[in-house]
């Protein structure tokens, strides 16, 4: 088991209250996993994936473990997570074009990082020329400065950087949004490569884009509003979604090979609480077609067959 | 009829504007009222300096843009001001289009300043309540309130209210989905759908394949300024020509269908480059392949783009700025 995250809540401080941005999260990342995890803007996506890595000064531990292989990462202690960052958990950022120090060449930026970890450059120097190779890139990159590179290769190069200790997770979050619909095939289909590889054990990629989730995660989570609504298998979060939420998300995704001629899809109604106050019970509650009495009460996140967790009163 | 003939936009680019970039080149197409077209192309490949022209906010190189038979670029004040009674956009970032230290009530009032003054206190509440509800919006949901308060959705929906105020009949959409949720942009695009039927003309420029396969009667495939590929959306679709199409749609993620096994990462990456080994279509119709571009002279012998079936027009799969096909 790689990954284990229980009962984990992050809030974020601001003036007006504690935002709940992950309220009582919990689920395992099984070793060559690729999980993908989706939901709209706002629902904590990419708050999950940060307090992995990096609780910043906005942000709050407010309960909950982490472990990864077996050892409990320290995540409310960024000074302590050093030891694990980098090596054992790493992050493909959100913007990698601004990811890499603009005043250092790359190799020169490469070797402060891995010295930093106590390991000698020259000794990786070697598997980095690989994986660059890998990837599309040759070695005369590392001479260069990152303003030298195109998007896409500046995209290629994080990702390589972030992978060369080959880390037990790497969390990439929403890595293809700013690209252009080939670089994005390109993109994810080198997670998929790094990962058969062994470049990394397992990984979480977040995206509010589905329909690359389906592509090449194993399987998908959707939240919703600081909580998990579903965890499956890819294949059956598709054919067989359970909450009402997964289900008119799909079905609103507009498609390429589909004629689409007078029909129409059908938007979700409504907005996401806030998470502010958020309301007790369900929060899908207000927009769910199917809600009733017990829908005041909070539905557990439990799993009702092998791999698919659910929280709705109505699937369980 | 929105036409456009020949377009062309050259940017000076570098220090001192010593080098150009020509964003948009040769570009001709129709609008028509009561239709979408969509213009789709990745980052670069010059859909919003054609939006932008139209709109007026740049200026046009090469060719003319006529709305009704009167050429756009020679408008000034007055003509100017019925242009964009008739001619309106909306933009990817809703937040950008309003001030964030005034209400949203703002974007109305100017509008009111300069086109509805002699307009009554209540004649004016009433004409802004039906232009919101137009959009699926209740004035009470959204009005009196800041930016900030409103989601990015109603943010949306309001200024295309706002744009519809006018008399408006073309419609130059810039990515006005790409920033919604994906629970909330099908809701926007239903709304286009709606005013299409209404008769509003709008031109759809997008990234997103998807998007414009759902909403668009006409589709337009752009590629370094060029349009390599236009026609209904059916037949681009369904039935796509240039390599460039093809490539694109064999990229696009879909829901019920994985793309194939993978080849090498490294090749991947330099797909690009490889697109042109199939025969071209348009060389089967003009052997010599178009002529150089801006070379007026030549223009009329050669055009950009070729049918090759009923509505359905291609263009070389060459390079403007590689050697020859």
């Amino acid at each position: 088991m790689s990954l284990q995250v229980t009962d984990l809540r992050v809030y974020y401080r601001t003036l007006a209250g504690d935002v709940k941005a992950l309220d009582g999260v919990s689920f395992e990342v099984a070793d060559g996993e690729i999980m993908g995890l989706a939901g709209e803007s706002g629902c904590g996506k990419s708050t999950l994936g940060n307090s992995l890595v990096r609780i910043d000064g906005r942000m709050k531990h407010v309960g909950g473990r982490v472990v990864l292989d077996g050892v409990e990462l320290p995540i409310s202690d960024s000074d302590a997570m050093d030891e694990f960052r980098f090596n054992s958990i790493s992050i493909v950022p959100q913007y990698a074009m601004s990811a890499m120090n603009p005043t250092r060449k790359i190799g020169t930026m490469v070797a402060d990082l891995v010295e930093a970890r106590h390991r000698r450059f020259a000794d990786l120097r070697e598997e980095l020329e690989r994986r660059l190779v890998l990837v599309g890139l040759t070695s005369e990159v590392l001479d260069r400065y990152p303003i030298e590179l195109s998007g896409g290769m500046k995209q290629r190069m994080v990702m390589v950087i972030s992978t060369l200790l080959n880390p037990s997770l790497l969390i990439a979050d929403e890595i293809t949004s700013a690209l252009d619909v080939t670089s994005q095939k390109a993109v994810a289909q080198t997670l998929v490569e790094f990962r058969d590889r062994a470049f990394v054990d397992s990984m979480i990629v977040v995206t509010h884009d589905v329909s690359i989730l389906y592509q090449i995660a194993d399987t998908l989570t959707v939240m919703y509003a600081g909580k998990l609504a579903e965890k499956a298998p890819t294949d059956t979060m598709m054919q067989v979604p359970l909450h009402p939420y997964t289900r008119l998300l799909i079905s609103s995704l507009p498609e390429v090979g589909v004629r689409y001629e007078e029909e129409r899809l059908q938007g979700i109604p409504g907005s996401p609480p806030s998470l502010l106050n958020p309301p007790a019970g369900c929060r899908f509650r207000d927009r769910c077609p199917l809600a009733f009495e017990k829908c005041v009460e909070e539905p557990p996140f439990v799993e009702v067959s092998p791999g698919h967790a659910v929280a709705c009163w109505k699937a369980t | 009829m929105l036409t456009l003939d020949r377009v062309g936009k050259t940017y000076k680019v570098g220090l001192f504007g010593g080098k150009e970039l020509r964003a948009v080149r040769d570009v001709s197409f129709d609008l028509h009222e009561g239709e979408v077209v969509s213009l789709i192309g990745e980052s670069g490949s010059g859909k919003s300096t054609i939006g932008k022209m139209i709109l007026r906010l740049l200026a046009v190189n090469d060719g003319t843009i006529t709305v009704d038979g009167v050429d756009v670029a020679g408008l000034k004040g007055a003509a100017l001001k019925d242009y964009y009674r008739r001619v309106q956009g909306v933009f990817q970032d809703p937040f950008s289009s309003c001030n964030p230290i005034f209400k949203v009530d703002h974007l109305f009032n100017v509008l009111r300043d300069v086109y509805f003054r002699d307009l009554g206190g209540g004649a004016w509440q009433e004409k802004q309540a039906a232009s919101l509800a137009t959009v699926n919006l209740e004035p009470g949901q959204v009005l009196h309130k800041y930016p900030h308060q409103l989601s990015g959705g109603q943010v949306q929906r309001l200024l295309i209210a706002r744009a519809l105020m006018l008399d408006t009949r073309y419609l130059v959409a810039d990515e006005i989905i790409s920033m919604l949720d994906a629970s909330t942009r099908i809701d926007v695009l239903n709304l286009l759908g709606d005013l299409k039927a209404k008769g509003l003309g709008i031109l759809f420029i997008t990234h997103d394949l998807s998007l414009g396969n759902y909403i668009s009667e006409r589709t337009l495939i752009l590629r370094r300024g060029r349009v390599v590929e236009m026609g209904p959306t059916a037949l681009v679709f369904g039935n796509p020509l240039h390599p460039y199409t093809k490539a694109l749609l064999a990229a696009v993620p879909q829901l019920h269908d994985r793309w194939g096994t993978k080849g090498e990462v490294a090749a991947m990456w330099s797909a690009g480059a490889k697109l042109f080994e199939e025969p071209c279509p348009y060389h089967a119709v003009v052997p010599a392949g178009p002529a150089a571009a801006g070379s007026a002279a030549a223009a009329g012998i050669a055009p950009a783009l070729v049918e090759i079936e009923p509505g359905h027009l291609v263009g070389c799969r060459r390079d403007p700025d590689s050697g020859p096909c």
